[in-house]
């Protein structure tokens, strides 16, 4: 920031110019610009071209084969599937949820709004051994889930669980009462109301808050790993399946391939939501 | 019509805070209860096990380097994203991104192929007597991965509201932009910061996946409390893993409180 410095001290019309860039610039001279570059890259990019590195490092036959196993397949077919059925049901849930949270008054709401962030400051770990409290083999209700794919979508739906509702309260706030009382007040039903009026407003905040719960949910590793038992083809999701596989330590070129393309699919979802969020803001929503 | 709304909005409201109490509420609650079913002595002295308290230590120790590292880049990648009139933004900005996108594990893997043993860095490492994989440094730099976007995320918005106008006035009147930084520019983001910082120690103090991969595991040695969490419930030490759970559970809860007080999203920022 400093490094913009102050060399401009010459006639007054030259020192104007020089001051205007300079506060233009604002604190971004080349340095810092150089230190966040290499800061990143060091952290971020050198991780995942090593990763990216070992999964073709025995050429892509290796590639394709650890991809294409059967294992590698099914975990990832899983993990797509339950991370979608989540992002379903986040977009219905966290929908109505945050319409309660806006729209209805009851007592106590400033503790049920401030607990939705719970499951992002809970370690996820201590996620997965919540539920098991509740939903495992000491279930005072006798529900046991542990080690079926429920337990798997339970656990996803306890983490993913804010985005929704976070992403839709603030449109949620800012939407105009007055399109839905002249609805109304044309004849409109309340239903007709909330399908034709409200919930286009809603779609693109839905849509974002579903999609990041769907790229977090497709990562999801600690709250799963307990409750889920990790059952090879049935409750194994990729993460998982990754981390068995680099524990064995014999296959890391499998492990690297199979986290490449876990990789890929998540930096697509991110991308789709930038376009999204792009279009959003186009529309006057951001 | 009116009765109508009224029973649709109780209907609404039912199901809503039924949904949060059997996925939220309800489970929390348990776990804090079974707990503490047996007294708080028990607690006491499952938590203040050697490995326990070590375990402790360590999850702050590796925070204290994390934290500090992430808010210092942290603010200042968001003044590059923002302030910064230089080509390739969006890239810069979609790397910021990036941990949020990754699984842990893959986090973890990928710092063991380039600082393992036969990692990119492992022969120089081990020429050097270095090890960063299976003890403290890799430990530290998963954390710092995970938690890298934090800051940054929460401070982008807040710097993009306020404009730049003051800054420029302060250099007109000479200030150097040093001084645009200290006097100007973070008062007026420190909410954002703290917000964000808040954010990236709760991150930082539960991360499980990353470390798990990098770490060695040995009680005592390399093991935080997230890691005791999961080594207490695999050796079917169910209350001593509901002691520390309830642990980093009320670290949770401060951290919310924390969040409320500090949330910039108030009405009117999306």
């Amino acid at each position: 920031m400093a490094t913009v410095a102050s060399s401009e001290r010459g006639a007054p019309v030259r020192r104007r110019a020089g001051v205007h860039r300079r506060a233009r610039a604002g604190g971004t001279g080349a340095l810092p610009m150089g230190v966040v570059t290499v800061w990143l890259s060091v952290i971020v990019l050198l991780p995942l071209a090593a990763l990216t590195a070992k999964s073709l490092g025995d050429g892509t036959g290796s590639f394709w084969h650890a991809v294409s196993s059967r294992a590698a397949v099914d975990a990832l077919a899983f993990t797509l599937v339950v991370s979608l059925i989540a992002a379903a049901i986040n977009a219905v849930t966290g929908t109505l949820v945050a319409w309660v949270l806006v729209r209805d008054d009851f007592r106590g709401k400033g503790v049920v709004n401030a607990l939705i962030d719970l499951p992002f400051a809970l370690p996820t770990i201590v996620a997965g051994l919540t539920l098991i409290a509740l939903y495992g083999q000491d279930s005072p209700v006798g529900i046991d889930v542990t080690y079926t794919r429920t337990a798997v979508l339970l656990a996803l739906l306890f983490v993913t669980l804010p985005f929704v509702v976070r992403s839709v309260q603030p449109v949620l706030i800012e939407l105009d009462r007055e399109m839905e009382e002249a609805s109304t007040s044309l004849g409109a039903t309340p239903g007709q109301t909330f399908r034709r009026i409200v919930l286009p407003n809603l779609r693109p905040a839905i849509l974002s808050g579903a999609a990041l719960s769907f790229a977090r949910a497709v990562g999801e590793f600690g709250s799963v790993v307990l409750i889920s038992g990790n059952v090879p083809f049935r409750t194994e999701v990729s993460s998982v399946y990754i981390f068995k596989l680099q524990e064995s330590s014999d296959s890391p070129v499998a492990a690297a391939a199979v986290s490449v393309v876990l990789l890929a699919v998540s930096l697509t979802v991110l991308v789709g939501i930038r376009v999204l969020e792009r279009r959003g803001g186009d529309r006057g929503h951001a | 019509m009116r009765e109508q709304s009224r029973t649709t909005r109780l209907g609404l409201r039912v199901l809503a805070l039924g949904y949060l109490a059997l996925l939220l509420g309800i489970p929390v609650g348990l776990v804090l209860y079974r707990t503490f079913e047996h007294g708080a002595g028990a607690v006491w002295s499952s938590v203040t096990t050697p490995a326990a308290i070590h375990a402790f230590q360590l999850t702050l120790e590796i925070a204290a380097i994390a934290v500090p590292l992430n808010t210092v880049l942290g603010v200042l990648t968001a003044l590059v994203l923002v302030r910064g009139r230089v080509r390739g933004k969006p890239v810069l900005e979609a790397i910021v991104d990036l941990p949020f996108a990754i699984s842990p594990v893959v986090v973890g893997l990928s710092l063991v192929l380039v600082y393992g043993r036969t990692g990119w860095l492992g022969p120089w490492l081990t020429d050097h007597g270095i090890q960063i994989i299976f003890s403290l440094p890799g430990m530290v730099i998963a954390t710092v991965f995970v938690s890298l976007p934090f800051v940054a995320r929460e401070v982008t918005p807040v710097l993009r509201e306020i404009g730049d106008e003051q800054e420029q006035a302060a250099a007109t009147l000479g200030a150097s932009s040093w001084q645009a930084f200290w006097r100007i520019t973070l008062p007026a983001i420190r909410w954002g910061v703290a917000y964000g910082v808040v954010l990236t120690v709760a991150r930082c103090i539960g991360e499980f996946g990353a470390v798990s991969v990098v770490s060695g595991k040995v009680a005592g040695e390399s093991e935080t409390l997230t890691l005791l969490v999961e080594k207490r419930f695999g050796n079917f030490d169910l209350a001593g893993a509901y002691a520390a759970s309830a642990l980093l559970a009320l670290i949770a809860l401060a951290t919310l409180l924390l969040m409320t007080r500090l949330n910039p999203r108030k009405e009117g920022r999306p």
